[in-house]
């Protein structure tokens, strides 16, 4: 392999997906071999079979949300950005980085760690998430070993202890809040991508 | 008071003399007691007639178990005097307090020039070790412990090497130093003398954290630590020990020594988890016989700890492997009065060899063989201090760049800060032998210095320090089941990333354990329907009866909202007959003015009958067979009409036996005939109210009839329910593992107020669920 500036500059973007995502040029090049692998047939983009073929993935009870969440509203396939983009939620969080006042929030912050996890469970993405889809969360996750009543208790229960503002589903805020006391930094990072 | 009560004790021990424990054989309370003593013991010397004896002296044949019993006595009378001295128990770690003791006590005995017992090493190592490891075993927090394991482990391994080589060069370096009297302890003395010393002591960590509620984290670590490094402190004593009489050291030995120690760590792990795997499969099939459920826990882990130590495996490592392996297990098979006694025998062993310990300790101090050197002792203090804070700080440097959450520099601190040293390195200074290590005496003062420095000093300070540094305490977090689904949501989503990554990390190797475990393991090992039920549903099962318990012991007075729901639902979650059956229909208040009103409205007026709360009489009572016809009914035709719309999803049912109450209640609620409320008053008969019950005599008599026995337990518990909670609180041994416990500790109050019949009522009430 060629050094790493010269297979850098074969990613298209390469510099600016550093820049966004934080992203080390070791890492970037490392996703993009995987996204190569990935993409089998050499189209440049992500179908959503080629994320079917990935075993763990069809194994996941919520695998098919994973996949339904690197596809951007309306788009049938995932370029290289957006592949990197997604993953780099999962970056651990580096507590010693400068904070420049203007610039963004990192992707891999804490709240925008917890915003992608939201977006997963709210599959029609109207800020909440009603009981309807928790109830689809409990029952991709506990499989057909419990009976709708266990399910539909668990999701009342669930609720009445998020829902603050009492509107029978759970907002962001809400959600957020019953997460305070776990340790999101940890629990959404991979160390393989820091 | 308790002034009192220890100089009676003290009185009574010194009095009756020093126990056989020791290696001196003394003479004892022969020495005592000549005169009373013989004439007892005089059998056959015919000479003169003796009146017969109508009281006799016969102390010789019950003197040890007699000894061993006072020693116990005043371990435990000394923890009670200490916890009613509460302003001096919240400066003095307990520890501190229990080694003061046994000074006192050793040397009240040598005043009476009795000769005290030294905490010898058998004993230690077979009979008071092995209850605090096993109860650290058994509620070691698993997730914490994996998640953090890397870092334990470097800890345990590289630090505890890194102490033994430092502090035993540097000392034979000084020993070099000083000339004439230490000139001849040699390399592999000083080294041995460095491994035993260097390795953190579970005991003396156990007891001193336990008490400042730390963060998991940092509990976790130098916890785990305290019990991983027995495996390199094993490998290295026997090393050196065996190289002291060869003499010279080759390559060819360090590395055998390096295989060693994997034999030694890995061996006991596996041990452990065959003999882990025994008990849980021994425990699938108890069924039957309930109350002997916790010996084969126990027995089992002792096996196992005894087995490692035949081929001088770790021993200790053995007996955590058992324990956490044995633990999922054997939770879901046996019943909850024997998970309580696991619990509180476990809790209650290791209270009592702790306090020994410490206080054997203390005596031990006074009895020993001492050796002063000024310059050994001294140095040997300052290594050891400067060795630990070197090597945790070198370490953290090392591993922070593996971690993702990364240890501050106040964590470093407390980590150096609680290397404390204990009875292990006491015990294994006295088993070695004088002839081969000549300066065995000076050895254990050294040790014994370095101990009382680090319990007093450390063990005193830490707590102050903890607080003035602000470091983080232990969360008292109540898991809430949105916690837990969101946990679980996060874990699989990980492990969708990590497959989409192509890494195969953490998260990927913990699901495919899971999946095995879940696969495979657990229908070997787990007995009838539990196996499948998924870890959420326990967890809500679980927050449930917590809620529902809070709900009775508040006196049922406040109607929570979220009660109601609730308690339909747990009604709901019981599709399968299980054999313990952990969830209780209690009904709130709501329920309750609801029963009442139907029963008012449709029925003539109920009069309860009432002789005693005492299931005995009510479980033998003629009428109840009749009863249960009607009772069954009467739950029934409540849940309808709570239910009406969502009968048809009873019968989604997965398969349970075709004649449990849950399908027989599914077939009935969607029979239509059964709804005949008319047709039910002709059966009722009379049921007399008492309205001298101690509770509000309408609501709650009612409830008592219709849930027959979950009537009883809410009866009992009424009326216990204010003794429920004092038993908790007095209890002797703090929890370890904070959140399990304190979700598992209500059930655990309400199960035992249930627990006063016989084993015959014991029977019924395991086997049958509790909502018909």
């Amino acid at each position: 392999m060629g050094s790493t500036s010269s297979t850098l500059l074969k990613i298209p973007n390469a510099e600016v997906l550093m820049q966004e995502t934080g992203f080390s040029p070791a890492h970037i090049i490392r996703l993009h071999d995987r996204f190569k692998a990935l993409d089998k047939e050499g189209r440049g983009y992500l179908c959503p079979q080629d994320f079917g073929a990935i075993k763990e993935l069809a194994m996941n009870p919520i695998g098919d949300r994973i996949i339904g969440a690197f596809f951007s509203p309306g788009k049938e396939t995932v370029d290289f950005s957006t592949f990197v983009k997604i993953l780099a939620h999962f970056r651990p969080v580096d507590k010693d980085r400068p904070k420049e006042p203007n610039s963004p929030e990192p992707i891999n912050s804490r709240s925008n760690k917890l915003k992608f996890a939201f977006q997963l469970y709210d599959q029609d993405k109207d800020g909440k998430i009603s009981r309807d889809e928790l109830l689809k969360v409990l029952r991709a996750m506990l499989g057909m070993q419990v009976t709708e009543e266990q399910l539909e208790s668990i999701a009342d229960r669930t609720i009445q202890e998020a829902d603050l503002d009492r509107d029978e589903a759970i907002s962001f805020e809400e959600f957020r809040k019953s997460l305070e006391k776990v340790n999101i930094d940890h629990k959404m990072s991979i160390r393989f991508l820091r | 008071m308790e002034l009192k009560m220890f100089i009676l004790v003290l009185g009574l021990l010194v009095g009756s003399g020093s126990p056989d424990i020791g290696p001196n054989q003394g003479k004892c309370s022969d020495s005592l007691d000549p005169g009373p003593q013989d004439q007892g013991n005089h059998t056959l010397t015919p000479q003169s007639k003796k009146n017969f004896p109508v009281l006799s002296f016969g102390y010789d044949h019950v003197r040890l178990p007699f000894e061993i019993s006072l020693w116990v006595l005043l371990a435990s009378l000394m923890k009670l005097g200490f916890h009613m001295m509460p302003r001096l128990s919240s400066i003095v770690p307990e520890s501190c307090l229990l080694i003061v003791v046994g000074l006192l006590v050793g040397g009240l005995m040598k005043l009476v020039a009795e000769v005290p017992p030294v905490l010898e090493s058998k004993i230690f190592f077979l009979y008071l070790l092995p209850p605090i490891i096993l109860d650290a075993g058994y509620f070691m927090p698993i997730r914490q412990f994996t998640e953090n394991l890397g870092t334990i482990l470097m800890f345990a391994v590289v630090g505890t090497l890194w102490n033994a080589f430092f502090v035993g060069g540097l000392l034979y370096g000084v020993c070099q130093f000083e000339g004439h009297r230490l000139v001849n302890v040699d390399l592999l003395s000083c080294l041995l003398f460095g491994s035993i010393i260097s390795a953190v002591d579970p005991v003396a960590v156990l007891a001193v954290f336990e008490e400042i509620h730390i963060n998991e984290l940092l509990h976790i670590l130098v916890f785990g630590e305290s019990l991983l490094n027995d495996a390199v402190t094993v490998v290295l004593y026997h090393l050196f020990e065996e190289f002291s009489s060869v003499g010279t050291i080759t390559v060819m030995d360090v590395f055998l020594g390096v295989v060693c120690f994997l034999v030694v760590s890995l061996g006991g792990i596996v041990v452990g988890a065959i003999y882990g795997l025994l008990a849980a499969f021994t425990s699938r099939f108890t069924s039957h016989t309930r109350v002997i459920e916790p010996l084969f826990v126990f027995v089992y882990s002792y096996m196992a700890y005894l087995s490692a130590e035949v081929f001088h495996l770790s021993g200790i490592m053995a007996l955590i492997a058992c324990g956490a392996v044995t633990r999922p297990y054997v939770e879901a098979n046996i019943s909850h009065k024997s998970h309580t006694t696991i619990k509180y025998f476990l809790k209650m062993w290791s209270s009592v060899s702790d306090t020994l310990i410490f206080i054997f300790l203390g005596v031990s101090t006074v009895a020993g063989p001492h050796e002063w050197n000024w310059i050994f002792v001294v140095a040997t203090l300052i290594l050891c201090l400067v060795a630990r804070v070197l090597g945790v700080v070198g370490l953290t440097f090392v591993i922070n760049k593996f971690r993702i959450v990364k240890l501050t520099s106040k964590d470093q601190f407390i980590i150096a800060y609680g290397g404390l040293r204990g009875a292990i390195a006491f015990s294994l200074v006295y088993l070695l032998n004088t002839d081969h290590f000549p300066k065995r005496n000076m050895f254990l003062t050294a040790i014994i210095t370095v101990i009382f420095f680090t319990v007093f000093v450390q063990g005193m300070t830490i707590r102050p320090l903890v607080d003035l540094l602000a470091v983080k305490k232990k969360q008292e977090t109540k898991r809430s089941i949105n916690e837990e689904i969101h946990t679980q949501f996060l874990d699989h989503l990980l492990t969708g990333i990590e497959g989409i990554c192509g890494h195969y990390g953490h998260h990927h190797w913990k699901d495919k354990l899971n999946r095995f475990n879940k696969k495979y393991v657990k229908k070997c090992l787990i007995a009838g329907e539990r196996s499948k039920e998924p870890q959420l549903i326990a967890f809500y099962h679980k927050m449930e009866m917590k809620q529902a318990i809070e709900l009775v012991e508040s006196g049922g007075g406040s109607k929570l909202p979220s009660a109601v729901p609730s308690t339909v639902s747990m009604q709901n979650i019981q599709p399968k007959k299980s054999p313990q059956d952990r969830a209780l229909p209690q009904l709130s208040k709501a329920r309750e003015d609801e029963i009442r009103k139907i029963l008012r409205t449709n029925l003539q007026k109920t009069r309860q009958r009432l002789r005693s709360y005492n299931r005995h009489t009510l479980i033998a009572d003629p009428y109840e067979d009749g009863w249960n016809e009607i009772l069954i009914k009467r739950k029934r035709m409540m849940e309808l009409e709570k239910k009406i719309s969502q009968m048809n999803n009873y019968l989604t049912v997965p398969a349970p036996a075709p004649d449990s109450p849950t399908i027989a209640r599914a077939r009935l609620a969607s029979d239509p005939q059964a709804w005949g409320l008319k047709s039910l008053t002709e059966s009722i008969p009379t049921i007399k109210v008492d309205l001298a019950s101690p509770q509000s005599p309408e609501s709650f008599n009612m409830v008592d009839e219709i849930g027959k026995k979950g009537s009883q337990s809410k009866a009992s518990e009424e009326e216990d329910g204010l003794t429920m909670k004092v038993p908790s609180m007095t209890k002797p041994r703090k929890d370890k593992t904070a959140n399990e416990d304190d979700d598992k500790e209500p059930q655990q109050r309400l199960m035992r107020c249930l627990s006063d019949p016989g084993p015959a009522g014991e029977e019924d009430e395991e086997d049958e669920p509790f909502l018909h």
